[in-house]
């Protein structure tokens, strides 16, 4: 679904992310772990192509098809689809319409966007602006809403748990494992994921394939992902990434 | 175009149907259209409704006089002199007490020679009554020039409800200079929205409200674009007298190669005044201008005013936004502008609101 190769990207001439290597199968989901300002967002905005975000070396292969130079609606248009961490208010623009539009992009029934809106408790929302005045959990439940409605193969996902209420990660929780197949048997999964989380709360709802820490904005450690939550709350970043990294250099010395 | 104004020209019809004009008495209480100085129709369908010609009005009325030139001065500027004409012409239109009329008021003025149009209206909405209007000015295809010099005098009595809409049409070379002010009495409403979305070479104009009364309310809307070489002043004034009485003053530019002056003026005139005025504004083009200009004013220590004001270009983030949902470019950027512009004006009935996006819609591919 996603290759990842040797990729290097900068913002605003620094870089921030550093040879990053990353292969995600069809029905594959990982989880992206990682300290505060370490590149997990700048990874998911490159992916999906912000024009903020450049590429100075490497390649995404999406689908077989090196995307590098596509703009973000062309990668859309091929199955990526992204829930933001911190979405901008666009006032004026009603979440409805936009549903609409995510709707006619995926080619999903319309009549579908009321029964996604009532299983995310949005149905209050969709005559709002969007994001404008939302809460935190709001914005969290929107931005998944349009994703159901666009249906994308690969979901990348930007802290869907963060600043969230344990009953709204719960509802937020299935509409993932929804968009990811995870509820489907293990060979009948045709979507991948990609998700950021920090504290992990939504892992309890989503069974993840792997984790991933990045750290200073190249990938760190890969391993089971409940095993690096476990490992993270014991020994925080700094001890999982050190003992990884020696393990990462000894594979190197062999 | 129904059978009503049948002796129109053709190409006047097609102009007013292409600016949207609903001639159609199925959906409309009364109508007029004056073309220069002629009124060709004045017809009311609803017995709530009263329209006709001003000059009809000012013989049929001996009271009208007590109205005319009372909240416009006859001398306030070299343009409401040259309106004090015997040729003026105008409507006036009057929702009788007690009634609400559910269909609006469509009222036309239409320049199609090269002269000065001089129009005075008088518009009053008895105590109790509902009345809205939507009045539509357009210009000929291809007038070269021409000026538009319009009074309007509206009043809106005891507890009655006036909402008027006014889409101006005009073309480049066309200057319009109107000249509206209204008198709002105890627990009175008057709703004003101001969209003019076409070229035209200047527009000119500064409303003032007097909310006299207690307990009125005025809530003046405007969304502006002016395209290249365009230059429109206009702006809100309202004057709080009255006890418990508030104002709202919304507007939204968008230059795309014209200059804007959007002003905006709330007079704290009462120990209680409340008012908010709100102006944003969006440059779509390197050349042309917005110029802001908020003006508050209390004159006593509990008034309550506020303003906001910001003008800047259009999201880079909000636009890359849509397209992570699937929009191209261009249609991100046509959302943005269409949720800029679309100001959520209470109290409007929904064939008004159809109408502002119409006009919205009409004007958006020009704008992208
Ligand atoms: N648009 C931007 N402009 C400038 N610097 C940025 C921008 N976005 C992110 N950065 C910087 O890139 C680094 C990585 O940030 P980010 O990817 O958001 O981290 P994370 O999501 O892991 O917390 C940080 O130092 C951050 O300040
Ligand atoms: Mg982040």
């Amino acid at each position: 679904m996603l290759r990842v190769v040797n990729l290097g990207a900068e913002v605003e001439g620094t870089p921030i992310l550093n040879h990053v290597n990353l292969y995600i199968k069809e029905g594959q989901t990982y989880v992206l772990f990682g300290p505060n300002g370490n590149g997990k967002t700048s990874l998911l905005m490159t992916l999906i192509g912000n024009p903020s975000f450049k590429i100075t070396y490497g390649r995404i292969i999406f689908k077989g098809q090196d995307i590098n130079d596509l703009s973000t609606d062309q990668r859309v248009k091929m199955g990526m689809g992204i829930s933001f961490q911190y979405p901008p208010k666009v006032s004026g623009l009603k979440l409805i319409d936009m549903l609409f539009n995510c709707a006619k992009q995926s080619g999903t029934d319309p009549s579908k966007i009321y029964e996604y809106a009532q299983m995310l408790n949005m149905e209050k929302f969709l005559n709002r602006s969007l994001n404008v005045g939302f809460s935190g959990g709001e914005v969290k439940r929107s931005e998944v809403l349009q994703l159901l409605t666009l249906n994308p193969d690969l979901v990348l996902f930007d802290e869907p748990d963060s600043g969230v209420d344990l009953d709204n990660i719960a509802i937020i929780g299935s509409a993932v494992g929804d968009l990811l197949d995870r509820k489907k048997n293990k060979d009948d999964r045709k979507k991948s994921g990609l998700i950021i989380t920090h504290q992990g709360h939504i892992l309890d709802y989503v069974d993840a394939d792997y984790g991933l820490i990045l750290y200073k904005g190249m990938v760190a450690c890969v391993g089971d992902p409940y095993d690096m939550l476990d490992e993270i709350s014991k020994k925080g970043y700094e001890g999982c990434v050190e003992k990884c990294l020696k393990g990462f250099q000894n594979s190197i010395k062999t | 175009m129904p059978e009503r104004i049948p002796k129109l020209d053709k190409d006047i019809k097609d102009k007013l149907e292409k600016v949207g004009i609903e001639m159609d008495k199925e959906k409309r209480s009364a109508i007029f259209l004056q073309v220069d100085q002629n009124v060709e129709t004045s017809s009311s369908f609803a017995s709530g409704v009263e329209m006709i010609g001003i000059k009809q009005a000012l013989g049929k009325y001996d009271w009208l006089h007590d109205y005319y030139w009372k909240v416009v001065s006859k001398d306030k500027d070299q343009y409401t002199k040259e309106v004090d004409v015997e040729d003026v012409n105008g409507y006036f239109i009057r929702s009788l007490p007690g009634t609400k009329v559910d269909f609006p008021v469509e009222a036309c003025l239409y320049l199609k020679s090269p002269k000065k149009q001089k129009v005075h209206n008088i518009i009053i909405a008895e105590e109790n009554s509902e009345l809205n209007i939507i009045s539509g000015c357009a210009s000929h295809p291809g007038l070269t020039t021409g000026m538009h010099l319009g009074i309007s005098e509206f009043y809106v009595k005891k507890n009655a409800k006036l909402s008027f809409t006014m889409i101006h049409n005009w073309e480049t070379n066309i200057e319009v200079r109107p000249r509206s002010a209204a008198i709002v009495e105890d627990g009175g409403i008057y709703i004003s929205n101001y969209i003019i979305m076409n070229p035209v070479k200047i527009v000119q104009s500064y409303p003032t409200v007097h909310l006299n009364g207690d307990n009125s309310t005025a809530i003046m809307s405007s969304i502006i674009v002016a395209m290249d070489n365009s230059i429109v002043d206009t702006g809100s004034r309202v004057i709080i007298k009255g006890k418990g009485s508030s104002a709202e003053i919304l507007s939204r530019a968008i230059s795309k190669g014209g200059t804007i002056y959007s002003r905006g003026d709330i007079v704290g005139d009462s120990p209680d005044a409340k008012g908010h005025l709100e102006c944003m504004g969006m440059m779509l083009s390197e050349q042309g201008s917005i110029i802001a200009i908020p003006e508050l004013e209390a004159k006593h220590p509990n008034v309550d005013l506020s303003h906001e004001a910001a003008i800047g270009k259009i999201a880079e983030e909000e636009i890359f936004y849509l397209m992570s949902r699937g929009f191209t470019r261009d249609e991100a950027t046509a959302a943005i502008v269409r949720g800029f512009l679309d100001i959520e004006i209470k109290g409007l009935p929904i064939a008004l609101k159809k109408k502002i996006d119409e006009a919205i819609n009409l004007v958006e591919r020009e704008l992208i």
